[in-house]
């Protein structure tokens, strides 16, 4: 068998693992990253990217449609139609162009990327099956980077008409009946999308709500839009069996049935641990977890973990954060995790964005929201739903955490993690001029309206 | 909700009780379950113990320092389901008023009335005590990714540093008058010539307070006698150098495994020097392998890891052997077999060696033998000075089993060894 050596080897060339292993060829170490299929992991593959690409097509879509009837603009044209193969073509390109400039950034890098499956022998030593035959490789540190994977349910399985997210976004042809199982935030956003597409969606959610790791007044709108929308959502609802074109879903009514020609599962990701010898290692677990400290240790000593494998929030810029990190780690450096808040964005209609803490978390904190209903440019953009929030200490006017819902929020995600990072206060964000006429007004707004200084609402 | 005590666990090896050395918690404090909440120490190791539950600490059972039996009541700890704590099993302390929940964040300082982006130390020299005090433990300071990148470069603990800054934030002028501060970081710029005031009072526990319990027990009960000898180890280094020019993927030698194998091969002639000496049953017990401590500087203080057999080692083993169990020391991962057994012990200083040294033995072995620093020094060859590299030993050895003439004697064959190294590594002939 074919030896190698290395000082480092990621398993996984995700977000983490890619960035760590960047990282880590800059910082001149030397670097292999094992990875079955095309860099980028599920972000850039079959998660993050594809599915906004599909979301902004639905949108463009569904403007269009909305223009081919009666509205204020005063525009005229004709019924749009859509081929979703080449909608998934071109989204599939631009996959295809960051999966080849990710490979091309870890060659710059200097690190040897290898494709196949790779085997853990022991903490120092990894087999990987190649096309050219198996390679075994020793490294003096073990970064297991391997990421999630969607969780089905056992009623549900994968396969045919039940559909992972993956599946989702590379369909042919907008399904007629879509069911979507799962009311959290990737259900969401691709069956917000079937629906702009033309599909008849139907939402199930076992908890009271949508989003449920949300407060009502931040879903709100999402609940309102997805009603304007003609998506059914059901909540306090189990889903059963699919048979015959239908969904049993079980409400406090009794079961009932919902046709559906196609299932969508989104129920939440499980950590991929299993089928790469890990077990071998016999490493201290957090639950379904890898149990890491604050530089990403495992309890194994020169194994690290990063990104979904570590826990919640499963998301692509903390597992890239973690990467980045440990690459700083195994430099000797004194780097260690002091992130004060990571953002998570949801890509509904209209979006979300949670940086730190809820009003749920901070009780006797201050929460001052305001409107986009009184922003200008949030009129002219015909979307005054939503408004942005900011959670403070009562006493010091510290921002301990800010959210926003409304059309096109997800770019404040910097500003506001910024926010934190920098311990900012909300005089930082009421004293800062924020241009005029944009929506980011109603972050300053909302800031002064918690300071009592508010001066448009 | 019940309550249950979480004792003190048995850490094997036949200890009965341990010293507590650090508390992870305070009462009121949440914990989850394997958290660690303290760590004790037995003769040899530090132990760290976790939680078995997910709840709120009510109170603890003994003070830092104190020693405690195993199977006593560590702390009591509030959790779901029902506990197992019962009126007699609860400590005695009563628990201190849990703090405040949710105590916001430390409440704004006085911002200084101008911007003053670099406020001058000496017109403000209390600026460490107006401010407020450090933070709590588990309070995260408030800094930018900036402030706290250059902290962490720095090595400074950014939870000992006031801010100035809007909510108590810690600013870049706050750092700078750390890094102005010197070593101590609160302490106030020293500026000319000022009578200092003040003292600081610092228990001793854990490894220093073992360390101090065995330096005087080995000084009360042995009557030391030190033998001091110097040697030309210009052979001996040449030696090194040579081997250490086709060392290859080896360790580089140093002299102290050299120094280890003329050891050995010294006690063969000597016995009675790698011997351990009950003196309360009065048996001097003579160890046939030489199991050698090797004194070793850690940053919690001295200890002392064993080469095992040494006297089956090559000095290319040696050396990376005397590594591991150094590294192992000093990162607290040695096992207490890895801690314990030795028959003769190595103290060297290296560089820091001084001229002659008076070692304290190992208790309760006889013999230790101390390095000192090797220098070029002139030496009279009957007709000139020629540079010479000379190194001294010195010896000590218990002087109630080992006599002044047995001590010369031993030391007078390691001379000889070290000077003529080739000696060192010869088969003894019957």
């Amino acid at each position: 068998m074919r030896q190698e050596t290395c000082d480092v080897l990621i398993i996984g060339a995700g977000p983490g693992g890619y960035v760590c292993a960047i990282r880590c060829g800059q910082l001149g170490l030397n670097t292999v990253v094992v990875e079955a299929k095309a860099p980028g992991g599920t972000c850039l593959n079959v998660g993050c990217i594809p599915s906004k690409a599909l979301i902004h097509a639905a949108d463009r879509f569904h403007e269009a449609a909305e223009l081919s009837g009666d509205n204020v603009l005063g525009i005229t044209t004709a019924a749009p139609a859509i081929d979703l193969g080449r909608t998934v073509a071109w989204k599939d390109g631009i996959v295809a162009r960051l999966t080849g400039g990710v490979a091309g950034l870890m060659k710059k890098a200097k690190v040897r990327a290898v494709q196949g499956h790779a085997q853990i022998v022991d903490g120092k030593t990894v087999t990987v099956e190649t096309e050219d035959g198996p390679i075994r490789i020793a490294t003096k540190n073990l970064v297991i980077a391997t990421g999630s994977a969607p969780q089905d349910i056992a009623a549900l399985p994968f396969g045919g008409d039940i559909l992972s997210s993956t599946e989702a976004l590379s369909l042919a042809q907008v399904p007629q009946r879509l069911a979507v199982v799962g009311g959290g935030y990737i259900g969401l956003e691709i069956g917000t999308a079937m629906a702009k597409l033309g599909a008849d969606v139907t939402v199930v959610e076992a908890a009271p709500r949508i989003l449920p790791q949300y407060d009502a007044d931040l879903t709100r709108p999402v609940a309102k839009r997805l009603e304007a929308l003609g998506i059914r959502v059901l909540t306090n609802a189990k889903a059963g069996g699919f048979a015959d074109g239908n969904l049993a879903v079980e409400t406090a009514d009794g079961v009932q049935q919902i046709a559906a020609d196609k299932v969508l599962v989104t129920v939440g990701r499980k950590p991929v641990t299993q089928g790469f010898g890990l077990e071998g290692l016999m490493l201290d677990m957090a639950g379904r977890y890898i149990a890491v400290n604050d530089r990403c240790q495992t309890s194994m000593q020169g194994v690290y973990a990063i990104g979904d494998v570590t826990g919640d929030p499963m998301l692509a810029h903390r597992a890239m954060a973690q990467g980045a990190m440990v690459a700083e780690v195994l430099a000797g450096k004194p780097a260690s995790w002091d992130k004060r808040a990571i953002p998570a964005v949801c890509f509904t209609d209209p979006e979300i964005v949670t940086v730190g803490l809820l009003p749920a978390d901070a009780p006797g904190a201050k929460v001052a929201q305001f409107p986009f209903a009184g922003n200008g440019r949030s009129l002219t953009l015909e979307r005054d739903d939503g408004f942005v929030r900011f959670v403070s200490d009562a006493n010091s006017g510290l921002i301990l955490g800010i959210q926003a819902v409304g059309a096109g929020v997800s770019e404040m995600a910097g500003q506001f993690a910024q926010s934190l990072e920098m311990a900012a206060t909300l005089t930082d964000i009421a004293d800062t001029i924020h241009a005029h006429p944009t929506l980011g007004e109603t972050v300053q707004e909302a800031a002064m309206k918690a300071l009592g200084r508010a001066l448009h609402g | 909700m019940g309550i249950s005590s979480i004792k003190v666990p048995d850490v094997g090896e036949g200890v009965a009780e341990v010293e507590l050395v650090e508390w992870h918690v305070k009462p009121g404090d949440s914990v989850r379950e394997d958290d660690v909440l303290a760590a004790v120490m037995t003769d040899k190791a530090t132990v760290e113990i976790p939680s078995l539950f997910d709840g709120t600490i009510v109170s603890l059972g003994a003070e830092i320092g104190e020693t405690v039996a195993v199977g006593s009541v560590l702390l009591t700890i509030e959790h779901a389901g029902d506990g197992n704590a019962t009126e007699e099993a609860a400590p005695s302390k009563p628990a201190e008023t849990p703090p405040a929940e949710d105590t916001p964040a430390p409440k704004p300082v006085e911002a200084p009335a101008k911007p003053a982006p670099l406020p001058n130390p000496a017109a403000d020299p209390a600026i460490f005590g107006t401010a407020q005090a450090p933070r709590p433990e588990g309070q995260v300071p408030l800094a930018s990714p900036s402030v706290r990148a250059r902290a962490r470069d720095a090595g400074i603990d950014l939870r000992r540093v006031a801010g100035t800054g809007p909510a108590g934030r810690i600013t870049h002028a706050d750092l700078d008058q750390v890094f102005a501060a010197g070593p101590g970081q609160t302490a106030t710029p020293a500026r000319g010539r000022a009578e200092r005031q003040g003292e600081e009072a610092i228990k001793i526990i854990g490894l220093r307070r073992k360390i101090a319990d065995r330096m005087a027990l080995a000084n009360t009960r042995i009557p030391h006698i030190t033998v001091i000898e110097e040697i030309d180890v210009t052979a001996l280094e040449d030696l090194r150098a040579a081997m250490n020019a086709k060392r290859g993927d080896r360790p580089k030698l140093t002299v102290l495994p050299f120094i280890s194998a003329a050891l050995c091969r010294a006690l063969l002639d000597h016995p009675e020097m790698n011997a351990r000496f009950d003196d309360d049953a009065g048996i001097v017990t003579r160890h046939a392998p030489v199991h050698l401590g090797i004194a070793t500087m850690t940053d919690g203080g001295l200890m002392v890891p064993v080469l095992r057999h040494a006297e089956a080692k090559g000095p290319f083993a040696t050396a990376s052997e005397i590594a591991r169990l150094a590294e192992a020391a000093r990162s607290g991962k040695a096992s207490r077999e890895e801690l314990s057994g030795s028959t003769i012990t190595i103290t060297s200083l290296g560089p820091l060696g001084a001229l002659a040294t008076t070692p304290i033995i190992n208790h309760p072995e006889v013999a230790i033998l101390g390095v000192n620093k090797m220098a070029v020094r002139p030496m009279w060859d009957g007709s000139q000075f020629v540079p010479r590299k000379m190194m001294n030993i010195s010896a000590s050895f218990d002087h109630r089993v080992i006599d002044g003439w047995d001590a010369a004697s031993f030391v007078s064959v390691l001379k000889n060894l070290l000077e003529n190294p080739a000696m060192i590594f010869m088969e003894p002939e019957a």
